[in-house]
C-alpha cells in the first residue's frame, strides 16, 4: 500500500534513507548530526546551541548573506535545531530544486566559517532566548521536567544553561564542530519526487569524501531531584509529571504507545475528558512519549490557575494511576484509527517523511515501512496494553511545578492526598 | 485540480477543490464572525461559542462528538480570529460524509446551561495561559491600541470580567445573529467524489438557517499612540509596532506581502541582517495583516530592555531607507522564490490548502488555484512594490511594549 524506502551508505559512512514520493511536487531532507547537547562539556552546556546558531553564518567560499540568498532562491524552507542527541538540519522545496541545495547544505555542515564576530552575536542570541524562556512558565516547564526525568547529559536542556554561556569560547565551538559534525553516525533522510540514482550521486558528491574520528561514549550523570518547584509570579501554575516507559526498540513499544494514546491521544482520551471536559480544570493538558535511543519517559503536562492546581494534579495523577482499569476495545480502536490516519497523512508531506525516515533509522538502525507500523498497531490488544501497564506501572514519578506556590506531591509518591 | 462552486438548497455556499492525488480530504466551515463583530458587553463570545460548538446538540453529546471524531481518526479543531471562526477536520476519504455530519452539528449547538458553566472555567484558564505569554499580551494590547474605537480593537479571548459576566442567553442571541447561510461557507479540498460530497452537504446542511451577510467596515483614523504594560520581573522586552497597510480587498496585498518578506521575514530580511544577525535582538520581524476593509503592518521586536530604544531606532532607520530607496531587483527575486516555494509546500496537504481556499473566498469571493497564485507572485514588479510604499509607507503609529520598561522613547 505504501512506497518502499531504501537505505544505503556513502563512502564516508554517512547513512542515507530515501523514499520516492512520485505524486508529490516537493522534496525534503533531514540531516541528523551526532552533535547535540549531550556532547556539551560539563560547565559548558549551550555549546551545541551556539554552534546551531552559527552554522548558517557563511560557509566555504560564501558569506552568510550569499549562502542565505542561494538557499532562498532555491526556495528552500529550512530549519536548524538541536536536541539532546542531534544537531538537525531540515529543509524542503520543490522537487526540481532540492538536489541543487545539497552542495550548500553540505558546505554549511562541513565548512562553516565559525568566526569570532558571529560567535559573540550567536552567544548573545542564545542568552536572550534563554531569558525569554524564563519569562514563559510553560516553556520553562519542559526544560525542568526533562532535567528531572533524565540523567545528565540526556536531561541537559538542549538550548543551553544561562550560567554556562560566559565560559564557552570560540575554541569550544570549533572543537564541538570538529569532533561531532562528522560522518560517523550521521543520518540523512530524504523523501520526495526524486530518482534514487540522482539522490545517490548528489549526496555522494557532497558528503562522500569526509572523515571523522570515532565518537566517544556518553557517560551518564545525575538527575535533578524532584519534586521540584520553581517560583514564578504567573497567572497559572504549570504542572509536569514524568515516569519510565520503553523506547522504540523495545518489543513492547507499541503497547507503550497505545497506553499513552489512551491517556492523551485525542479529545476523547482520558486526561482530556476527565480533567478538562468533566471538571473544566484547565485549557491545555497532554501526555506524550519521549523517546531516546535506549530510554523513554512519558511526560504529562497541564497548566491551571493556582487555586485549582492541587485538584488538577490529583485528578491527573489518579487517571494515570488507574490507566490499566477498564480499557475497552472501542477505546483502543480509536487510538488505532487516529494512528492509521496520521500515518497515511504523513505521505502527503515530504518533510514529515524525511524526518521520520531519519529518526527511525537513528532509533532502530533499520527502515520501518508505514505498512509495518500499521501491522504493529493492528496487533496491539486490550490485554497486551493492560499487561504492559501492569508490568511498567507509572511509579517513581517525577513532579515539577512552576508558579506562585508548590503543591502537595503525595499523590505522585504512591499515597492519595 | 478541479474547482466547484455550488449554492446548496439551504442557500449555503459550498466551494470545493478536488485533488485525486491526495490521501486525505479536509473540510471546514468558515463562519464570517469573530471578535470584531462583538459588542464590548459580550467580549470573547465568538471564541467561547467556538468551544461550545463542540458540546453537541439534541442528537450528539459533547462526549459523542469527541468520540466519533476520534473513531474516524480525524485531525480536527477550530479557531477564532478577529474576523473568522473556522471549524475543520482532515480525514481519510471514506469518512467525508460522517465528518460533514459532525461539522454541521457544530454549527447548531444546543448551548446547554451546564455545559456553558463548565466550559466557562476552561475559557478562563485559556485566558490565564495567554496572560503568561508576554508576546501574546503584546499582540492583544497592540491590536487594542492601534484599532482604538474601531471594531478590530476587541480582544479575541475577552477578559476575565467579560467572560465571567457573559450569560448563555447572550451567547444564544449572538449565535442567532451570526450563524446563518449569509455568513457561513463550506470549504472542502483534497480527495473526494463530487457526488458523495454534494449528497452529504445537501443532506446535513439544510439545518443551517437562512440569513444575509453584512458587517460594518469603518475606516481607521490612525493616531500616534504608545502603551507600555510593565512586568517588573520579566527579563526580555517585547515591542510591537503597527501602521496602516492595504486592506484584504486591495490588489496591492500581494506586493505588500512580498515587501514584508523582503523587509521583515524572520531570516534573510533587512531587519534580520541589521538587528538579529548581529545579536542585538532575539527577534525582529515585520508582518502584513489583511482584514475586512483595513490592513496593518505589524513589527515585533524582542530584546533586552536596555537596548529596546536603540533597537527601535535601528528598526525605524531600516524602514525609512526602504521607503526612500525601495528594494533591489535581487531582493525582489529572492522574495518571489521564497514565497512561491511556501505556496507549493503549504498547498500539498489538503489541511494546508483549506485555509487559503476558504480565506480567499470569504474575503474576496474568488478562487485561485496554486498555479494562479504562483503566477501572481512571479509577476510582481518593483513598480508595484513602489506603489505600496507610496500609498502605505511602513511608518508605525502605534507602539506597545510588554516587559520591564516603564518608559520608552519612540522617534
Amino acid at each position: 500500500m505504501t512506497a518502499e524506502s531504501e537505505s544505503f551508505q556513502l563512502s564516508s559512512g554517512v547513512t542515507v534513507v530515501f523514499e520516492a514520493m512520485p505524486h508529490s511536487e516537493s522534496a525534503a531532507i533531514s540531516v541528523l548530526l551526532p552533535a547535540g547537547a549531550i556532547r556539551d562539556n560539563a560547565g559548558r552546556v549551550g555549546t551545541a546551541s551556539i554552534l546551531t546558531e552559527m552554522l548558517p553564518r557563511g560557509a566555504a567560499g560564501m558569506s552568510s548573506r550569499e549562502l542565505c540568498a542561494a538557499l532562498d532562491n532555491l526556495g528552500l524552507q529550512r530549519h536548524l535545531s538541536n536536541s539532546s542527541a542531534h544537531l538537525t538540519f531540515s529543509g524542503a522545496t520543490t522537487a526540481d530544486r532540492l538536489l541543487h541545495a545539497v552542495p550548500h547544505i553540505a558546505a554549511m555542515i562541513r565548512s562553516p566559517h565559525l568566526e569570532q564576530n558571529d560567535f559573540l552575536a550567536s552567544r548573545d542570541l542564545v542568552a536572550q532566548s534563554l531569558m525569554s524562556v524564563e519569562d514563559e512558565p510553560r516553556q520553562q516547564l519542559s526544560r525542568m521536567l526533562r532535567k528531572c526525568a533524565y540523567p545528565a547529559p540526556w536531561g541537559n536542556p538542549s538550548d543551553g544553561e544561562a550560567d554556562d554561556l560566559p565560559a564557552i569560547t570560540l575554541d569550544d565551538i570549533h572543537e564541538h564542530h570538529q569532533r561531532y559534525c562528522s560522518p560517523r553516525e550521521t543520518i540523512i533522510g530524504i523523501a520526495g519526487n526524486l530518482e534514487l540514482s540522482a539522490v545517490r550521486d548528489s549526496l555522494e558528491q557532497a558528503f562522500g569524501v569526509w572523515s571523522g574520528d570515532e565518537l566517544p561514549q556518553v557517560a551518564c550523570g545525575d538527575v535533578v531531584p524532584s519534586p521540584c518547584h520553581v517560583h514564578h509570579k504567573s497567572a497559572q501554575t504549570q504542572i509536569g509529571v514524568a515516569w519510565h516507559s520503553v523506547p522504540v526498540s523495545s518489543p513492547r513499544y507499541y503497547d507503550a504507545w497505545a497506553a499513552v494514546s489512551l491517556l492523551s491521544g485525542g479529545m476523547s482520551s482520558r486526561l482530556f475528558t476527565e480533567v478538562r471536559e468533566k471538571r473544566g480544570l484547565c485549557y491545555a493538558i497532554s501526555a506524550s512519549l519521549s523517546c531516546l535511543k535506549d530510554e523513554a519517559r512519558v511526560m504529562a503536562c497541564a497548566g491551571t490557575t493556582p487555586e485549582r492546581a492541587q485538584e488538577t494534579l490529583d485528578v491527573m495523577v489518579s487517571e494515570i494511576l488507574r490507566l490499566h482499569e477498564g480499557i475497552t476495545e472501542e477505546e483502543l480502536q480509536r487510538c488505532r484509527a487516529r494512528a492509521r490516519s496520521s500515518l497515511i497523512m504523513q505521505q502527503e508531506s515530504t518533510s514529515s517523511r524525511a524526518s521520520s525516515l531519519a529518526r527511525d533509522m537513528y532509533l532502530l538502525n533499520r527502515i520501518v515501512s508505514l505498512d509495518q507500523i500499521h501491522e504493529h498497531i493492528r496487533a496491539v490488544t486490550v490485554d497486551s496494553v493492560r499487561e504492559f501497564i501492569l508490568q511498567h506501572p507509572p511509579q517513581d514519578m517525577t513532579l515539577v511545578t512552576i508558579g506562585p506556590a508548590a503543591l502537595d506531591p503525595a499523590i505522585t509518591q504512591g499515597a492519595a492526598s | 485540480m478541479r474547482f466547484e462552486h455550488r449554492q446548496l438548497s439551504s442557500g449555503l455556499t459550498l466551494i470545493a477543490e478536488s485533488n485525486p492525488a491526495a490521501h486525505s480530504v479536509a473540510a471546514g466551515f468558515f463562519v464570517r464572525t469573530g471578535s470584531r463583530d462583538e459588542t464590548p458587553a459580550v467580549s470573547g463570545v465568538s471564541h467561547f461559542l467556538e468551544h461550545m460548538a463542540f458540546k453537541g446538540d439534541e442528537l450528539y453529546s459533547a462526549d459523542d462528538i469527541n468520540r466519533i471524531f476520534d473513531e474516524i481518526g480525524a485531525r480536527y479543531n477550530a479557531s477564532t480570529s478577529e474576523e473568522i471562526t473556522m471549524y475543520y477536520a482532515a480525514v481519510l476519504p471514506e469518512y467525508l460524509e460522517r465528518t460533514l455530519e459532525l461539522l454541521t452539528t457544530l454549527m447548531r449547538p444546543s448551548l446547554r446551561q451546564d455545559d456553558f458553566d463548565m466550559e466557562k472555567n476552561v475559557i478562563l484558564e485559556e485566558i490565564g495561559m495567554y496572560d503568561d505569554q508576554p508576546s501574546f499580551t503584546c499582540y492583544d494590547n497592540a491590536m487594542a491600541t492601534h484599532f482604538c474605537s474601531h471594531p478590530l480593537e476587541q480582544s479575541i479571548l475577552g477578559t476575565n470580567e467579560s467572560i465571567t459576566a457573559l450569560t448563555s442567553e447572550q451567547m444564544r442571541e449572538y449565535h442567532r445573529q451570526h450563524y446563518h447561510t449569509g455568513n457561513i461557507t463550506l470549504v472542502v479540498t483534497g480527495n473526494f467524489e463530487l457526488e458523495t460530497l454534494l449528497h452529504a452537504a445537501e443532506k446535513y446542511c439544510t439545518r443551517i438557517p437562512h440569513g444575509e451577510a453584512g458587517r460594518p467596515l469603518p475606516l481607521l483614523q490612525p493616531e500616534k499612540r504608545i502603551r507600555l504594560v510593565t512586568k517588573e520581573d520579566a527579563h526580555q522586552q517585547h515591542i510591537m509596532q503597527m501602521g496602516c497597510a492595504p486592506a484584504g480587498d486591495n490588489p496591492l496585498r500581494y506586493p505588500a506581502e512580498l515587501l514584508s518578506v523582503i523587509v521583515g521575514d524572520d531570516s534573510g530580511s533587512r531587519l534580520f541582517w541589521e538587528i538579529v544577525d548581529p545579536g542585538y535582538a532575539e527577534a525582529c520581524d515585520l508582518g502584513f495583516s489583511e482584514y475586512d476593509g483595513v490592513g496593518a503592518w505589524m513589527s515585533y521586536l524582542c530584546c533586552e530592555p536596555e537596548t529596546a530604544a536603540e533597537n527601535l531606532e535601528r528598526c525605524r532607520l531600516v524602514l525609512e531607507d526602504v521607503i526612500s530607496n525601495g528594494v533591489t531587483a535581487e531582493e525582489l527575486e529572492q522574495a518571489r522564490n521564497k514565497v512561491a516555494a511556501r505556496v507549493v509546500l503549504r498547498g500539498e496537504r489538503p489541511m494546508g490548502r483549506l485555509s487559503s481556499l476558504g480565506g480567499n473566498w470569504v474575503y474576496r469571493n474568488e478562487y485561485r488555484s496554486v498555479a494562479q497564485d504562483l503566477q501572481v507572485i512571479r509577476s510582481i514588479t518593483a513598480e508595484q512594490i513602489h506603489d505600496v510604499l507610496q500609498q502605505f509607507p511602513i511608518r508605525m503609529n502605534t507602539t506597545v511594549g510588554v516587559g520591564p520598561l516603564a518608559e520608552l522613547t519612540v522617534h
